[in-house]
């Protein structure tokens, strides 16, 4: 039964992740779309290059900021919608998912309309304010569900021993949200990085990111070697988060 | 309730201004329906409009065929096991551009799949059917193997079993899944952007191509809200279903529609 899921992945999604593994060992050839072996490392010697060392980190910085604010944000409200119950609750959550669910284009699009002709337009904190709207309902769902999963009598008991509201969320709550925590972030964090719709959309020619520089590459037919070591870099990068995770997020995500 | 708030006033305001009679977004002069009549009258915009249907319709039946059948798969422990339900949900955690330029250099490079509609069917169902594995998963493992080995005693044989008490009990987690799949489809721009080709635009990239070539225009607000509203009503019917169930069934609506708890 596993047949033909298997077999799916295995040619629609394996085999092609393996081909732009082979690519980014190749070297372009200038004027047509060919790429040809023999095996370089070349691409990977360009993606390290101090040149690219700014787009590396401001697609860390933004990827980050976005994940500490859609924290901040997100955990209010996934503490606020697990003290519900019956049918409130659900109405709370209905609200975070619809935007979870509806077009992650259109509410970007949304945030353009709404700074045209501000000048806060195609600045870093435009990209930063976009992504965090964007992603901030991918943050809460997890969020919800350790927050939900946590036993309150164990608030209560930290205020019986005596201890205040910061004490019992920094020693109690934090550690029995951690998995939601974690699981939120790598949910922000991932494709925040790889995104390229923001950053094109609210973001000028100063706001590109690691997505939207790899998009670049194998639109224009550019680079397609270089496109394509740039998304083994980012796979790297989702592989170290998910190693990261560890065994401790695996039950909430 | 203030992110609330802040989830919700951009897409009021969105909706606001696809109803103001002037081109301007800033100020509302009126209402009217003009940006929404010109959208119908659009040929570009009526022709994307049914392959994305086309495609998130047949993308979300694929999806619900093999991803039903990987989870009834998965159900059994055997070697290995996690190793399999490891690969079945990558395509989760992959980021969009990276499968999307994959896609396109398999199937420009390697396959000779022309890229139009079966480009964008390949792509689409390989980043959907991992939420219908996780949710109809998600729903087998929740039920146990009680009902089925009271079946059992009963008399029922497996077939019997199988069509009288499994298959309804995990077809409202295949519909969830095949509805997931098809909002998936329906609101994709970044593969799809790769895959389309030619005379093959949906319309997320059809959106995506005028916000980033123009400035703001009346006629790509009344389409985006009309995107949201498409996953809104969908949604809100989806949720309503489900808490009837959970209230019958005392299963929480997370559980039935909500996060993809897998990864």
């Amino acid at each position: 039964m596993l047949g033909p899921a298997s077999v799916w992945l295995a040619l629609f999604f394996l085999a092609p992740m393996a081909l732009v593994a082979q690519y980014s060992f190749a070297t372009r050839e200038l004027g047509v779309l060919r790429v040809v072996l023999p095996w370089t490392t070349q691409a990977y010697r360009s993606v390290l290059d101090p040149a690219f060392l700014p787009i590396f980190g401001r697609t860390v910085l933004y990827a980050g900021l976005t994940t500490v604010i859609c924290l901040m944000l997100g955990f209010p409200l996934a503490w606020f919608i697990a003290r519900h119950s019956g049918r409130w609750r659900s109405v709370l959550i209905a609200a975070v998912l619809i935007p979870f669910w509806s077009s992650f284009l259109a509410r970007i699009y949304a945030w353009k309309a709404l700074l045209d002709d501000s000048g806060f337009l195609f600045t870093d904190g435009a990209v930063v304010l976009g992504l965090s709207y964007g992603f901030l309902p991918f943050m809460v769902l997890p969020l919800y569900v350790a927050c939900e999963r946590m036993d309150y009598r164990q608030v209560e008991a930290s205020y019986d021993l005596g201890h205040g509201r910061l004490s019992t969320f920094w020693h109690v709550v934090l550690p029995g949200v951690a998995p939601g925590v974690l699981a939120g972030s790598l949910l922000v964090f991932v494709p925040a990085a790889g995104d390229f719709v923001t950053p094109k959309l609210l973001g000028g020619v100063d706001q590109s990111t690691f997505g939207s520089v790899i998009d670049d590459q194998f639109r224009g037919g550019n680079n397609w070697p270089l496109g394509s070591a740039m998304a083994v870099v980012l796979l790297g990068l989702v592989a170290i988060v998910l190693v990261a995770r560890g065994k401790r997020g695996e039950d909430v995500l | 309730m203030l992110v609330y708030a802040f989830l919700y006033l951009p897409i009021a305001w969105l909706a606001l201004v696809s109803f103001n009679s002037s081109r301007s977004v800033s100020e509302f002069t009126g209402f009217s329906l003009q940006w929404y009549a010109e959208l119908l009258d659009d040929e570009r915009v009526l022709q994307a409009l049914d392959l994305t249907l086309r495609l998130a319709l047949t993308s979300a039946v694929v999806c619900a065929v093999i991803g039903t059948l990987a989870a009834f798969g998965l159900r059994r422990a055997f070697r290995g096991r996690s190793a399999w339900a490891l690969v079945l949900t990558l395509p989760m955690v992959v980021p969009e551009v990276v499968m999307g330029v994959s896609l396109l250099a398999f199937c420009v490079k390697l396959a000779g799949i022309p890229l139009g509609f079966w480009a964008l069917l390949v792509a689409h169902v390989s980043f959907s059917m991992s939420f219908v594995v996780v949710v109809v998963r998600a729903r087998l493992s929740g039920m146990g193997p009680c009902l089925e080995e009271a079946a059992a005693d009963l008399g029922a044989g497996p077939f019997t079993a199988f069509r009288t008490v499994t298959w309804p009990l995990v077809l409202p987690a295949v519909a969830a899944g095949a509805a997931f799949a098809f909002l998936l489809s329906f609101d994709d721009v970044v593969t799809s952007n790769y895959l389309g080709g030619v005379g093959s635009t949906t319309l997320p990239v059809y959106v995506y191509g005028q916000a980033s070539k123009r400035g703001v225009s009346p006629e790509i607000v009344a389409l985006s809200t009309g995107m949201v509203a498409v996953s809104a009503v969908l949604l809100v019917a989806g949720v309503a279903i489900a808490s009837r169930r959970a209230r019958r069934a005392s299963s929480s609506v997370v559980e039935v529609v909500g996060v993809p708890q897998g990864g």
